[in-house]
């Protein structure tokens, strides 16, 4: 399976992930401070700054565009519980 | 409904505030519980308000659902419903938007009014019947016009919902404040020097729904400080027209901890708490004590579950930066005292605080799990995978604890040293 890999910036760590894992199943095991609400792309809670690899995330939803222009979420910024990891992404709680 | 004789509320009549100012809310005497957490012993009310303007009427917030015709009835007192040019929702919550719909279907010329996190949810409430809705979305600053009054609105989010604001009346020196302020008091005298002594009704409303957003409540007063105030009217319990400012300083009381100064600046504090049937967990507390003081800069509180109350542990952790806690394993679960204490926790914000889980067991070990999941859903950090013991700690687990302790006050001090890179399936 295609490997992946994601960096948390606020406890600095890097985690060796199969391709497609969402930041949520990881973030939370290693205590990274990004934090959920609904879990399923409504709340808004889980905006996390992307600081590398913008393009080695799935690409958003129409929903998850929807959520995070509501909540007014900066331009390096995506769900934590909605983007999918596909290659070398760091990110971090915005 | 029987109004008591000083009543000021009248059945299907507006009570004026200021020149032009009009309350045309509704009165909810017999609730006594509000959205299931709240308990309200006399009721409260719906506080809507209607300002006529050279040029138009504005309505401010509206009620819930069920009294809509006693709005509708005072509404109808002071206003016709043709000009109605504007309607500013401070809060979107039912209990202040249940007349929506209707009253749209009723004003044809009205304009919406809301704070930009407001619109999905106005789509949301108004669910398809949004096509020919005018609204316009504001934040500080902005203005709209009555002709000879104008409202300008704050943007004042999280009190106690992402879409809240504030509105302020410039000419009249009214704020109308939504649910900042306000209280579950139902009292037909309508104003705070007439009606009975809602003091505790003010803090209590506090303490439930404003406490967690503290840090939102000091940037709203920042905004409302500057105000020249004669007249605050929020959406809920009594109009404060009586020497207002009393009570925006009285927020920031609230609001300000009262437990400064215990702690050095460059210290972190963290508390342990535990609950022990046999010695085993309260073992494991001391050791894991022990290990997180021999980190510099950590002060470390360490209780017993079972000798406490509930509120000033919780007073206790909104000022903490660590929160580790200690149960055993009864029957599949940790233990009651520590559910108790896990659920009292909405009312303070606990977001990047951290958390951890320990704890001894008989047969089955899910509490640690369990009380580090809760802890993550209360939006702690939980860097570290908790403890388990069985049965009777030995020396060698007793050492784990401390190092457990010490490894939790490092991550606190930022001097943690581990693995930086680690494998998905070691997670
Ligand atoms: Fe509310
Ligand atoms: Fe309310």
């Amino acid at each position: 399976m295609a490997k992946a890999k994601v960096s948390f910036s606020d406890i600095d760590l890097t985690v060796n992930v199969p391709a497609g894992t969402r930041v949520i199943e990881v973030s939370e095991k290693v205590g990274s401070g990004i934090v959920y609400g609904c879990r399923e792309c409504d709340c808004g809670t889980c905006i996390m700054e992307v600081e590398e690899g913008w393009n080695n995330l799935s690409e958003p939803s129409v929903l998850e565009d929807k959520v995070l222009r509501e909540n007014m979420a900066g331009r390096h910024q995506r769900l934590a519980c909605q983007a999918q990891i596909l290659g070398d992404v760091t990110v971090k709680p915005a | 409904m029987h109004y008591m004789s000083n009543s000021i509320v009248k059945d299907g009549k507006a009570v004026q505030l200021d020149d032009g100012v009009y309350w045309v809310g509704a009165l909810d005497p017999d609730l006594r519980s509000f959205d299931i957490i709240l308990n309200t012993a006399n009721g409260t009310s719906y506080n809507s308000y209607l300002i006529k303007g050279s040029e138009g009427v504005a309505i401010v917030d509206t009620v819930k659902s069920e009294f809509s015709h006693e709005f509708f009835a005072r509404l109808e007192s002071v206003a016709d419903y043709s000009d109605i040019k504007v309607i500013v929702l401070n809060h979107l919550e039912p209990d202040h938007t249940g007349a929506l719909p209707e009253l749209l279907q009723r004003a044809p010329h009205a304009k919406v009014y809301i704070s930009e996190r407001a619109q999905g949810m106005l789509k949301a409430l108004l669910k398809s019947n949004t096509d020919d809705l005018e609204y316009q979305a504001v934040t500080t600053g902005e203005q709209v016009s009555l002709g000879d009054c104008t409202l300008t609105f704050l943007n004042t989010p999280f009190l106690h919902w992402p879409d809240t604001q504030c509105t302020y009346l410039e000419e009249r020196e009214i704020l109308f404040s939504g649910d900042v302020f306000g209280c579950h008091f139902c009292d037909s005298r309508l104003f705070n020097d007439k009606v009975g002594d809602f003091r505790f009704s003010f803090d209590y409303y506090y303490a439930h729904i404003m406490r967690p957003f503290k840090k939102w409540v000091l940037e709203a007063l920042d905004l409302i400080d500057p105000l020249s105030l004669r007249i605050i009217a929020p959406t809920h319990g009594p109009i404060l027209r009586d020497r207002p400012r009393r009570y925006v300083n009285h927020y920031r009381e609230l609001a300000t901890t009262s437990l400064s100064g215990e702690l050095g600046t460059n210290e972190k504090s963290m508390i342990i708490f535990y609950m022990s049937s046999y010695g085993n967990t309260a073992r494991m507390a001391e050791a894991i004590s022990a290990g997180a003081q021999s980190v510099d800069g950590v002060r470390v509180s360490l209780f017993d579950l079972q000798g406490g109350e509930t509120e000033p542990f919780v007073d206790l952790i909104e000022e903490a930066d660590a929160l580790v806690l200690g149960s055993p394993t009864i029957n599949g679960d940790a233990v009651k005292p520590v559910w108790d204490l896990l659920s009292s926790l909405i009312v303070v914000n606990l977001k990047g605080k951290l958390g951890a889980a320990f704890g001894s067991y008989g047969w089955t070990g899910e509490a640690v799990r369990m009380i580090e999941d809760r802890l993550r859903g209360l939006k702690l950090r939980v860097p570290k995978q908790g403890i388990r013991v069985k049965l009777i700690p030995t020396d060698e687990e007793l050492q784990q604890c401390f190092d457990f302790g010490n490894d939790i006050s490092s991550i606190l001090v930022g001097s943690y040293q581990d693995k930086k890179v680690l494998e998905m399936a070691e997670l």
